[in-house]
């Protein structure tokens, strides 16, 4: 494969593995452009760049407690990520992973908190099933409505991300809001469904786990077997998929029904290893921050890992330079989003050109 | 003489790719001048870089002897140099006068002058005996005048240079006839004319001369008075070809693919199949004959599932297939090679080895118990690369770094590869160098001698022509007759293209 010989007359080829690298060292290079241009914001408001990135690096990585912290962030957003990545592949859009996780924490907060004398693993498996179908059937009614009847699938998505939010709100003021509490909060789950903490001295819990597998699973489901061959195909091509007999229309229903039992496994998570009970705003819009983790990660399920802690040790760290340099924390932003454009751009670059190196293949 | 037109020593570069390498064309006055060449062989590169689509790397244009430099489309204009696309630009719902005058100022600005603007399109399509009436509605013409509306829009602008993309791609042998009339029209009224061909008969019928190039270099400028088609053929390809595809007689045996009054509808609820009737047999092909968009694409996507029908029955091998399922037709071992590679056949981001499991990746040996057997996948992609000659670095090379042939072959060698009982050939040549042609019509002849039923949907009557044992002429959704090859003329299958039934 190594050899770039031309392919066609009158077409070439990039070595593929220069291709390759090419593209894998673009994420990178956003993240650095991101930071150069954070600099100046942190210059404009008159702080040194060197000591307020040093802060946001000791904050995220600087101690084994830090370290935790950054990880314990990096669980929804994977998880979330994970969930984008496996509807994209399919061609659609999940812009709802954050609804289906809140409805998904209502389920796990219930099985929780009303189911009693179960073994912890019973218990654990229990809630995070709940988790997983309670997601999955928030992401059920759009799938079906996209794949049949060609609705749009991120305004359902979106809009259905408001109602789930307010739910839980509503819940957590009244049916299921703890007794003699002033707190809107539910009551704390029996100890046998919280998930164990992994780490001596820090609060890094068993999601990480369950995060590491699914991802691994998802990357060998996409790659590896004949239900991923069709998600791939009916998610670049909708209509050559049907022409192979694919039943597209069905492959989009699942993918996007495993996809929100992904969303819905990370909100559960995140009451089980977290909180420990419901309460509201438990996630900071985890479920769109996945959108920018599956595509700094390309798509890619094993790299999302990466992506995800990327994501989640800058936000941990932001917070610990706001606390000693005063730069706000809403600044890392920027590097968000420039590495994200920067991905997203070279798709879209190559797609360019293919486009007119075609135009001029028809001279 | 100065000639009216001049491009001298352009190279055009996409990064390392040469386009047109050191091209020199003069362009006479009053001259019908032809470009010719394979697919890439940089002729619309070349028309493009004097229409200002494209600026060159290196070398200059004059116009009537003077220098210019042409950045965008509004300079080529300035100087004289109109366009004529291979799609046309007309709003359909919009008259003749008011397509032609889009996005020119009008001299009552801001309000629009149509009443002067359709006088002088009247004198214009006098002038030039265009036939066409300024206040029609676009789309009530037929494509040919819709052709002339849009050298009409050139000639407005007052173009005395007009390139003609492909013109002819998508017109009825009647109105290619009268286009050429139109040309020659315009020739004597003293305008010059570059026109964009791939077929040689027509350089040779209506051009004076005519520039060859192949792999983006000049091969050769020859008056079409003094050479042949064959040596046109042998300056473009390089080396001889042979024209016709020696065939041998047809042999049908029993009736695989009955089609029974089948009537399919658009998406806005018309019929565009309206009552087709057919029968194929193993071992013959089935020409479908027709100009572009008279429901063959439909008839071909109802055949193979990809689309569903209203009424009317498919039966294949006397079983009726369940529409609108591709799975059923796959199973009944119906072959189809799509009109539309890119978008259909093929999932271009795809690399070349899952392309050719497209539709085989769930069945053994491709697949067990769910899980893709990688090493089958690469073994079966190996072999079909080898024995379709398809030219690529590898199997895992993505689908769109392949050229628009070895795409082609990438779908007929998975077609042909299924062993089809039935195989449905739409436009299987379109867009291939004449080399690659050869190939694929090669291909489908021999499905036929092993047996297959194959249906051949094309707008090139040559095709239909040199591959069909019968043809069926398809016009407006309807069979307009079905015909033994030989026995008919040419100009008569042309006739009922065009709607016109024989009297009989």
């Amino acid at each position: 494969m190594g050899n770039a010989k031309v392919i066609a007359k009158g077409n070439f080829k990039i070595k593929p593995d220069m291709q390759k690298i090419f593209k894998a060292m673009l994420p990178v290079i956003g993240i650095l452009v991101g930071a150069l241009a954070g600099s100046l914001v942190i210059l404009a408001k008159g702080v040194n760049p060197v000591h307020a990135y040093a802060a946001l690096m000791e904050g995220a990585v600087g101690s084994m407690d830090n370290f935790a912290s950054s990880l314990i962030k990096t669980i929804p957003l994977g998880l979330t990520g994970l969930a984008v990545v496996i509807s994209y592949r399919a061609g659609i859009f999940n812009i709802g992973a954050e609804g289906q996780l809140q409805i998904a924490a209502i389920a796990v907060t219930l099985i929780g908190t009303q189911i009693r004398g179960l073994g912890p693993v019973l218990h654990i498996l229990l809630c995070l099933l709940a988790a997983a179908l309670a997601g999955g059937v928030c992401a059920l009614l759009p799938g079906i409505a996209k794949a049949y009847k060609g609705f749009n699938e991120i305004v359902i998505t979106m809009l259905f991300n408001y109602i789930a939010i307010l739910f839980v709100g509503f819940m957590v003021q009244g049916p299921m809001k703890m007794k003699n509490q002033y707190y809107p909060q539910s009551a704390p789950l029996f100890p046998s469904a919280k998930l164990p903490y992994i780490i001596p001295h820090t609060r890094l819990h068993a999601g990480i786990i369950l995060l590491i597998i699914i991802s691994i699973v998802t990357y060998l489901v996409l790659f590896k077997t004949a239900f991923g061959f069709k998600i791939r195909a009916v998610g670049f091509n909708q209509r050559a998929a049907l022409y192979g007999g694919i039943d597209s229309r069905r492959v989009m229903v699942v993918a996007m029904v495993i996809s929100g039992a992904v969303a819905g496994v990370a909100g559960g998570v995140e009451i089980m290893g977290v909180h420990g009970r419901l309460i509201e705003n438990f996630s900071p819009g985890y479920g769109y921050d996945a959108i920018a983790v599956a595509l700094l990660a390309d798509l890619h399920p094993i790299w999302l890992l990466l992506s995800a802690f990327f994501f989640g040790a800058l936000r941990n760290g932001a917070s610990s330079m706001q606390i000693s340099t005063g730069v706000p924390v809403s600044f890392v932003y920027i590097i968000q989003a420039l590495a994200v454009l920067f991905v997203v751009g070279s798709t879209g670059v190559p797609r360019f050109i293919k486009k007119v190196r075609r135009a001029r293949k028809n001279a | 003489m100065t000639a009216v037109l001049k491009m001298e020593g352009i190279t055009k570069r996409f990064s390392r790719v040469t386009a047109n390498d050191d091209v020199t064309i003069e362009l006479q006055k009053g001259e019908i001048h032809a470009l010719l060449g394979e697919n890439g062989a940089g002729k619309s590169t070349l028309m493009n870089c004097l229409y200002g689509m494209y600026q060159p790397d290196e070398g200059s244009i004059y116009v009537n002897g003077e220098k210019v430099n042409i950045r965008n489309s509004e300079d080529a204009i300035k100087h004289g140099i109109g366009m004529v696309h291979q799609h046309f630009m007309l709003i359909s719902q919009l008259t003749v006068t008011e397509n032609i005058i889009l996005g020119l100022k009008s001299r009552r600005e801001p309000l629009l002058d149509l009443k002067n603007a359709e006088k002088e399109i009247q004198k214009l399509s006098d002038q030039y005996r265009f036939d066409v009436d300024p206040r029609a509605l676009i789309k009530d013409l037929p494509v040919g005048i819709q052709q002339r509306v849009e050298i009409m829009k050139v000639l407005y602008r007052k173009a005395d240079i007009l390139i003609l993309d492909e013109a002819t791609a998508v017109l009825t042998p009647q109105e290619v006839e009268e286009l050429f009339k139109v040309v020659r029209q315009l020739a004597k009224e003293g305008k010059s004319i570059f026109m964009i061909v791939h077929k040689l008969e027509e350089v040779m019928e209506v051009c004076d001369t005519v520039t060859v190039l192949r792999d983006g270099k000049l091969v050769g400028n020859v008056k079409v008075s003094e050479t042949s088609t064959r040596e046109l053929a042998k300056m473009m390809v390089g080396r001889e070809v042979i024209l016709d595809c020696d065939k041998k007689p047809c042999e049908p045996k029993e009736v695989a693919l009955t089609v029974k009054d089948l009537v399919v509808t658009n998406k806005h609820g018309k019929n565009v199949v309206n009552g087709v009737s057919f029968d194929i047999r193993k071992g013959e092909i089935l020409g479908i004959a027709g100009v572009d968009g008279n429901g063959q694409i439909e008839l071909s996507e109802a055949i193979t599932g990809l689309s569903g029908y209203k009424s009317g029955k498919i039966l294949v091998n006397g079983e009726e297939v369940p529409h609108h399922n591709t799975r059923n037709f796959i199973e009944k071992n119906v072959s189809h090679i799509p009109q539309d590679r890119q978008h259909t056949g093929l999932v271009m981001e795809f690399n070349i080895k899952e392309n050719l499991v497209l539709q085989k990746f769930c069945d053994e040996p491709f697949c067990r118990f769910g899980i893709l057997n990688q090493r089958m996948i690469q073994t079966h992609a190996e072999e079909l690369i080898h024995r379709f000659n398809i030219k690529t670095a590898g199997t895992d090379v993505e689908t769109n770094t392949l050229s628009g042939g070895n795409q082609q072959k990438v779908i007929l060698a998975r077609e042909i590869s299924r062993n089809p009982e039935i195989l449905v050939a739409v436009q299987p040549t379109r867009g291939l160098d004449i080399g690659a042609t050869e190939f694929v019509r090669k291909q489908i002849l021999e499905q036929r001698d092993k047996g297959a039923a194959v249906l051949l949907v094309s707008t090139e009557l040559d095709e239909i022509l040199s591959l069909s044992d019968r043809i069926a002429i398809i016009h407006k959704g309807k069979f307009m007759g079905v015909v033994v090859n030989g026995e008919v003329t040419i100009e008569e299958i042309g006739l009922m293209m065009a709607g016109i039934k024989k009297a009989s």
